[in-house]
């Protein structure tokens, strides 16, 4: 039973949980703040950047296609540390918060847009031009008949896709952000103990089960049909 | 029935060329008001091609088409304007999945005609009823048989009180017991005086419902007449050969 109560003493010792939970907490506040933040912007742009490749426009597509390639290619982490050691040398001073987020969002929106732009690929040609048919324009065919469509099949992955970017929120403990596992190192370098590593695991579980729940029930509520 | 009014639908000199194939070598065709003109051809004629050239979901290489004597070639027409006039049934019936059947024929209602939403419901709903499925109106494409399905298809084009009809083989993709639904619904528009542009394969229904047949092949008009004289005494011999070829 010794290295059972040796274990319970490495991971899970009651007063370090009790002296380190505020702080866990803060950093939990912060890892939700940088997530929302970057799921939002993300999905936003990837769409965006979806529909403005269906408009088949070359130079456009190109451009974004490259962005695509070149975001989803990057470990964010090396992207992390470039833009936050690197802006500054030109003169842009941005907050590790604010880098931590607009890199995210980029590299959501790189992988989000491949997926948007997969899921409009597959709404059979006949969708459009049975709407075209009927003199709805481009916009209107793709805002009521294609998009609709799409989504519906793009909510899987991008639930997956979604869960695993805002994961690399923890990437932001590099430059100093304090979220969880910011909030895990510092106080397991003061303790000498690995019970606040466990808390932030811990607290990654609990944020994150939900959100993939979430993208559970998203799926079958979002299926029309019925067969 | 239609002598001295002008025609619906006026083709003249209509090409079409997909890369290096030419599709359609030159077709002239009028369809007059409350005609119904059926195109029959071995696939690969061409039939299907015509058909969506009239409304330009393909584009003509070269040829005017008139459809109630707007040009829909020219540069100044507004061709989602000309498209409210052209309904269109497609083969695969394309209904919006995720639409009701009164969803799937009010959208243009609401989108492109911009009528309001109870008028839109009121003409969607009257629309239905010319198709025999009203008490279907909150039913899902996956809820409806294919027969129900093109019917309701039949209805969106028919809301927006077209001018001409293309059904681009609106049968093909139905089993056998299904067909007769939708004819009889061609029928009702037919007695209602809708002009109809058909490519179809059902040639008793070309027989007791066509004002005139006309026979494609390798992308130009072979012979055209009265369902009488095509089926029973066609003059060209590769209309002939079709005919035989579609009785055995």
């Amino acid at each position: 039973m010794e290295a059972w109560s040796r274990f319970l003493d490495a991971f899970f010792k009651p007063e370090l949980i009790e002296r380190y939970f505020p702080a866990i907490m803060k950093g939990v506040v912060v890892t939700i703040e940088v997530a929302a933040a970057v799921v939002a912007t993300g999905i936003a742009l990837g769409l965006l950047l979806a529909v403005a490749r269906s408009f088949r426009v070359l130079p456009a597509s190109a451009l974004i296609v490259v962005f695509a390639d070149v975001f989803r290619a990057l470990p964010p982490l090396v992207l992390v540390l470039l833009v936050y050691f690197g802006l500054p040398n030109v003169g842009i001073n941005l907050p590790s918060f604010a880098v931590l987020w607009l890199v995210l969002s980029l590299v959501l929106a790189a992988f989000a847009e491949e997926i948007f732009w997969a899921g409009i690929l597959s709404v059979p040609k006949g969708q459009w031009e049975a709407a075209r048919s009927t003199g709805l324009n481009f916009v209107a065919t793709l805002t009521y008949v294609v998009l609709p469509q799409a989504l519906r099949l793009t909510v899987p992955p991008i639930t997956n896709r979604t869960v695993a970017i805002t994961k690399n929120t923890a990437l932001g403990t590099v430059i100093g952000v304090g979220e969880i596992l910011n909030q895990a190192t510092t106080a397991q370098s003061f303790a000498g103990n690995a019970t606040p590593l466990m808390m932030g695991a811990v607290a990654y579980v609990i944020l994150f089960i939900p959100v993939v729940a979430l993208g559970r029930f998203l799926e079958t509520r979002f299926q029309w049909r019925r067969a | 029935m239609t002598a001295g009014q002008p025609p619906i639908l006026e083709i003249r000199g209509l090409r079409k060329s997909f890369n290096h194939v030419e599709v359609l070598r030159g077709i002239d065709l009028a369809v007059f008001p409350q005609q119904l003109v059926f195109i029959i051809g071995p696939s690969g004629s061409g039939k299907s091609t015509l058909l969506r050239c009239c409304n330009r979901l393909e584009e003509p290489t070269a040829g005017t088409i008139r459809v109630d004597g707007v040009d829909v070639m020219a540069r100044s027409t507004d061709i989602n304007v000309v498209r409210r006039r052209i309904g269109m049934v497609f083969q695969s019936f394309n209904l919006y999945p995720h639409m009701t059947a009164l969803g799937n024929v009010m959208l243009a209602l609401r989108k492109v005609l911009r009528r309001p939403r109870a008028e839109a419901q009121k003409l969607a709903l009257a629309a239905l009823d010319r198709v025999g499925l009203s008490a279907k109106a909150r039913s899902f494409p996956a809820e409806l048989s294919g027969g129900q399905q093109q019917r309701v298809a039949i209805a969106r084009a028919l809301a927006l009180e077209p001018k001409v009809m293309l059904f681009d083989e609106p049968t093909s993709a139905l089993d056998p017991e299904l067909v007769g639904s939708v004819l009889n619904v061609m029928r009702g528009l037919k007695r209602g005086g809708m002009t109809m542009l058909v490519v179809s394969h059902e040639m008793r229904f070309a027989r007791d419902a066509a004002d005139r047949v006309i026979f494609m092949d390798h992308g130009v008009i072979v012979e055209e007449g009265p369902p009488e004289q095509m089926f029973s005494r066609p003059r060209e011999t590769r209309t002939r050969a079709f005919i035989a070829e579609l009785a055995r």
